[in-house]
């Protein structure tokens, strides 16, 4: 089953003439995602690497039935990009984009919220949604994940990769994995996922890898309380991060005393979630939980 | 990106806001010339860092005469200030300033800053000024008010004048103080800020109502659409190896340990922080290469981590994704031959190509310890730095 993704998927990228635009619609159909084109204004009628260029995204949406969007817009113009995916009936908005004004992002949640409330939006800053052997659509490296029984939720890319590698080592596979990004106004938060990992029969425990910065941890935290029952083992980066700094992501600063990694433990500790302060052993964590 | 006072208070002024009529001098002459240009007493000397509760660290200082300015700007310039903010090293005074004198009656706070959980803005105010909003929350949530911006409509005038009715302003006053909090709202939006702050605003004995102290951070990633804001960059505030990093593109953060990381993504690197405390030592930075780091790049993060007299050891730790180990294993052999690395390094490889790399970097002829966990690393380079 899996969530949100799957072989059936039919992507397009925005963005799909630039550096990184084309290199990772490439990987992703090497993966065996169903890549079925690209947009970039101006350039439609081109070809990349065989998948058409179009000019909008609903002229490649009415041509191609694409169901999804990879976004690989610079950060100016990322905003309106993710607009007119929603806009074209794009159910799933995945937004690699990293850098994107906090201003441009509030209305745009918000506006999805509103009038598209069965639209997803996936980031932006984030290194996309896989689902082992079915489909990638995004930028991690394709080859460390395994399918399985595990779903992966995380706000930083790296340690994304490192908790499915620790896995894929023990041979614990994973049902999807989603990286919803280190921005302060987030597209999906923890909440979002662990309700789909929850509803999903294939995945039968979660990993969950928040940071410092902002209140999502504790609000899962609460939301596991509420209406989770499958394991939940979870990390927490920077401990040991000062006050006031922004740790590279944009999201990723204590302020006001508020976001500290203790706060985060202390909450998901007393929903029942099995923390983990080493990163080195979640793998063993993992296993653990599924004995 | 944070912003002296003073510049906070030009912005402010530029959008209407009523700020008192002052200078800022970089030196004690111009202090003295500033404070004849204001032409009354008293006034007062702020020393101008970023970071709050420069107050009770006696960076404020209220001078009744030329001879008083001269002695305070003489004492504030030059001096580092440490107040609850900056931590114990404290921040350099590098420039002052000099303010004409309000005749306090009542102080408020108000603020504007992004709420996480509901993506979206809020205005917050209280009545009791002068005082950090934190200390407010935890001992007297209740006098915290607190309002939500829709993000399609932006704050409306009935909002901000029910703020003001709160507070409890005189009434004839009501627009007048509403009026400021719009324009504050204005300042946000506009000048793409993360948090607006005026502590204390102030009502004076005269009846009128005065931005007395004034604080914006801006949103680093909206700064390329306001290069003015750029160039009131302060590089005196910050270390200059971050300073240095930043020229190099590079996310560095300098901390107090002595064992260096370099590390692959945001994440990734507060982890190895984290990893490296739990195995007994303590991280001397936070640095994130980035996915796309070539050989230059790594070359130039060695330069700024090897700066730092503190380092004892320094922890490698890339998980390659898009950056492949092989590339990685050319940058650090590049880099090693150039800067020349006189403390032990531990590096920890894995993902794409990372066969390759552990086979170049035995091959190098370099002296790497090499590690095949983040935990084995961490503990490695901590022992290490304790031997040294």
């Amino acid at each position: 089953m899996a969530v949100l993704v799957n072989k059936d998927t039919k992507v397009i990228v925005q963005g799909i003439t630039g550096r990184e635009g084309s290199f990772h619609a490439t990987q992703c159909k090497a993966y065996g995602t169903q890549v079925v084109g690209g947009v970039t204004p101006g350039k439609g009628g081109q070809e990349v690497e065989g998948m058409p260029v179009f000019d909008s995204v609903k002229e490649a949406v009415e041509n191609t039935g694409a169901d999804c969007s990879l976004i690989f817009v610079p950060p100016p113009f990322a905003a309106d990009a993710v607009l007119e995916a929603v806009d074209a009936g794009i159910k799933t908005v995945i937004c690699i984009t990293e850098g994107i004004p906090v201003n441009d992002m509030i209305p745009v949640k918000n506006y999805i919220k509103t009038y598209y409330p069965d639209t997803v939006l996936i980031g932006p800053n984030c290194p996309g949604v896989i689902t082992p052997d079915e489909a990638k659509i995004g930028i991690m490296p394709g080859h460390i994940f395994k399918r399985g029984k595990v779903g992966i939720v995380s706000r930083s890319g790296t340690l994304t990769y490192e908790a499915a590698f620790q896995l894929s080592n023990r041979d614990i596979g994973q049902s999807t994995v989603i990286g919803i990004g280190g921005d302060p106004v987030p597209g999906t938060v923890f909440s979002d996922v662990l309700k789909w990992f929850q509803d999903d029969p294939e995945t039968e425990a979660i990993v969950m890898i928040g940071e410092i910065g902002g209140t999502a941890e504790e609000e899962a935290a609460e939301f596991i309380k509420e209406y989770v029952t499958k394991p939940v083992v979870a990390y927490i980066a920077g401990v040991t991060a000062p006050p006031g700094k922004r740790m590279g992501h944009a999201g990723a600063i204590i302020a006001g005393g508020k976001g500290t990694a203790e706060e985060k433990y202390k909450a998901l500790g007393s929903a029942g979630v099995n923390t983990v302060k080493n990163i080195s052993f979640i793998g063993e964590a993992v296993a653990e939980v599924l004995k | 990106m944070k912003v002296h006072e003073h510049q906070a208070k030009e912005i402010f002024a530029k959008y209407g806001l009523p700020v008192p009529k002052g200078y800022p001098a970089f030196t004690v002459e111009e202090a003295v010339e500033v404070a004849q240009q204001l032409g009354k007493f008293p006034v007062v000397v702020k020393a101008q860092i970023h970071a709050g509760g420069r107050g009770k660290a006696g960076g404020v200082k209220l001078a009744n005469s030329l001879d008083e300015v001269q002695q305070y700007a003489a004492e504030l310039l030059g001096k580092t200030l440490v107040t609850f903010q900056t931590g114990p090293e404290g921040l350099p005074v590098s420039r002052i300033y000099i303010e004409e004198g309000t005749n306090i009656d009542k102080e408020y706070y108000v603020a504007i800053t992004l709420d996480r959980s509901k993506s979206k803005l809020i205005i917050m105010a209280s009545a009791e000024g002068g005082m950090e909003i934190e200390e407010v929350a935890a001992t007297n949530p209740e006098a915290i008010i607190t309002e939500e911006i829709d993000p399609f409509i932006g704050l409306r005038p009935f909002q901000a004048r029910n703020i003001a009715l709160k507070l409890g302003f005189p009434k004839k006053l009501i627009n007048k103080v509403a009026g400021v909090f719009l324009k504050l709202y204005d300042v946000y939006m506009k000048e793409d800020a993360s948090m607006v702050e005026i502590n204390p605003l102030v009502l004076t004995k005269e009846g009128n109502v005065i931005v007395l102290d004034a604080k914006v951070d801006f949103d680093d990633n909206a700064l390329f659409r306001h290069p003015d804001i750029m160039e009131m960059e302060d590089p005196t505030q910050e270390s200059e190896l971050e300073v240095r990093a930043k020229q190099y593109n590079l996310n560095y953060i300098k901390l107090d340990g002595n064992i260096a990381c370099m590390v692959n993504g945001a994440g990734l690197a507060m982890a190895t922080m984290d990893t490296i405390k739990l195995a007994g030592g303590e991280p001397a930075n936070f640095l994130d290469v980035g996915g796309s780091a070539n050989a230059e790049q790594i070359a130039n993060a060695f330069k700024i981590i090897l700066s730092d007299p503190n380092v004892k050891a320094i922890f490698i730790n890339i998980f390659g994704g898009i950056l492949r180990c092989d590339r990685l294993a050319e940058g650090i052999i590049q880099a090693s031959k150039e800067v020349n690395p006189h403390v032990p390094i531990v590096v920890r490889m894995e993902g794409t190509n990372v066969e390759l790399g552990k086979k170049m970097l035995a091959e190098s002829g370099l002296d790497l310890i090499p590690a095949d966990t983040m935990w084995e690393g961490a503990q490695k380079a901590v022992e290490l730095a304790k031997q040294a």
